[in-house]
């Protein structure tokens, strides 16, 4: 018979552990937090929640240029709070990401030193009004397709950031909506900018979902884990087959003369997309993709000295 | 088509292969702000609820982050916030999992007692 307050538990099996997971996620329920996990699945969560967040925190920016050229005070607070509603996703989602043993300013600086990527969309111009409406209507509306299914998300923290996230996300695409319903009820001119807006952002929201799935090798594993719910090109078909109607009451037209209704599936085909443009993207050829990050890194250090002042006026107090 | 890419982090594709770095690296300054989990009392007569966490300088700026960060929206009427350091809790995978000796005492549940039909207000 052992001592009984020396007995340790034995080194953890790890077989035993992954069936464990296994079990939970086969169940349909949570993994959180302090739960054993398979590496692969903890830091592919990361990467896929940093890189969201990034993409929120600079999502900012393309709306932000037209905070100071709103064309009315009601536009422009709404946008305001919009831009806020991003900085909010942001901060969600790089406490999932700590949940998960990520380090915030860490990930912050990764993405200054272009070492973690952010959603290839936010490297376009955003030229006129219109695009702000068209960014709420559109890549936000893409947005939404791809996130309602990340509620369910196996990894609890990032399923309950999500929620937050799309109850926003619906104010930000009726917003857009409407914008757009004003200014084409508007002159010619506005009318004319909306069409420009829409052939500009209509490509590469189809992209923003990813590259078609025979060309997409790491869903099947992210699918098995629960952390993705349905394939790339499932959700940009959802997403095309909400849109056309939509586009329809707006009166614009989508720039595909492919796009029709297939009678035998009630869906829409679409014409074929431009990968070799998403690649350039993403590879960090975009148009605005230098800009961007040039900003970030600002804001990190031109406002060093605001965290640092706290800082020091914290331990100051603290005694 | 690089193989490297996935939609899954909601606002569209990014490259997720394993050149992505992931690891954790060691704090400078700014990483000195404690971290605080913080809950929030959605309206009168709700307890607090867990909403999630944020990094401030003290316990006063933590409250405000708060506000700023769970509330745009009137979803609370009070909050608390807590050093993350200062939480104590029970392992959730535990192999012999620290709930399982209340699984067989059925007894402490009112379906466990059968009583006849014809007993009103019970």
């Amino acid at each position: 018979m052992s001592a009984p307050t020396l007995d340790r538990p034995a080194a953890p099996d790890e077989a035993a552990l992954q069936a464990h997971f296994d079990a939970v996620i086969a169940a349909g329920h949570r993994i959180e937090p302090r739960d054993w996990m398979p590496e692969g699945y903890r830091q592919g969560l990361i990467r896929q929640i940093a890189q969201h967040a990034h993409s929120e925190i600079i999502g900012m920016q393309p709306e932000g240029d037209w905070l100071l050229a709103a064309p009315s005070l009601r536009r422009k607070a709404i946008l305001l709070a919009k831009v806020q509603d991003e900085a909010g996703h942001g901060m969600y989602l790089y406490s999932a990401a700590e949940t998960l043993g990520a380090d915030r300013a860490d990930l912050t600086d990764k993405l200054i030193e272009r070492r973690q990527k952010y959603s290839s969309i936010f490297n376009y111009p955003t030229l006129t009004y219109a695009d702000v409406g068209v960014i709420g209507w559109l890549v936000d509306g893409a947005a939404i397709c791809n996130q309602v299914p990340l509620c369910r998300s196996s990894y609890g923290p990032y399923a309950r950031a999500m929620i937050r996230v799309c109850k926003e996300e619906s104010f930000h695409q009726r917003q857009g909506y409407e914008l757009l319903m004003t200014m084409m009820a508007g002159s010619d001119a506005q009318r004319a900018m909306v069409a420009d807006a829409v052939d500009r952002w209509w490509w590469p929201s189809l992209m923003m979902f990813g590259p078609p799935d025979d060309d997409s090798p790491n869903s099947a594993q992210s699918m098995r884990w629960g952390v993705k719910r349905h394939s790339n090109d499932e959700l940009r078909q959802r997403f095309v087959d909400m849109t056309v109607p939509q586009a329809a009451v707006l009166g614009v037209t989508l720039p595909d003369p492919e796009l029709a209704l297939d009678p035998a599936t009630g869906r829409y085909r679409f014409g074929p997309i431009d990968w070799s443009e998403l690649k350039a993207v993403i590879a960090g050829n975009g148009p605005c993709n230098a800009e961007r990050i040039a900003r970030r890194r600002a804001a990190r250090d031109d406002n060093a000295w605001v965290t640092e002042a706290a800082t020091a006026y914290a331990s100051k107090h603290a005694a | 088509m690089s193989t490297d890419l996935t939609a899954e982090g909601g606002h569209g594709a990014v490259p997720t292969g394993p050149e992505v770095p992931v690891e954790p690296k060691a704090s400078t300054a700014r990483r000195d702000w404690p971290l605080y989990e913080v809950f929030v009392r959605g309206k009168r007569g709700l307890n607090h609820v867990h909403v999630g966490s944020l990094h401030a300088p003290d316990d006063e700026m933590a409250v405000h982050a708060a506000r700023d960060l769970y509330t745009r929206r009137n979803e609370g009427v009070s909050i608390w916030v807590v050093r993350s350091a200062d939480i104590t809790a029970s392992s959730p995978d535990e192999k012999d999992p620290m709930f399982a000796p209340n699984g067989d005492k059925v007894y402490r549940h009112p379906t466990f007692y059968e009583i006849p039909e014809n007993v009103p207000h019970m």
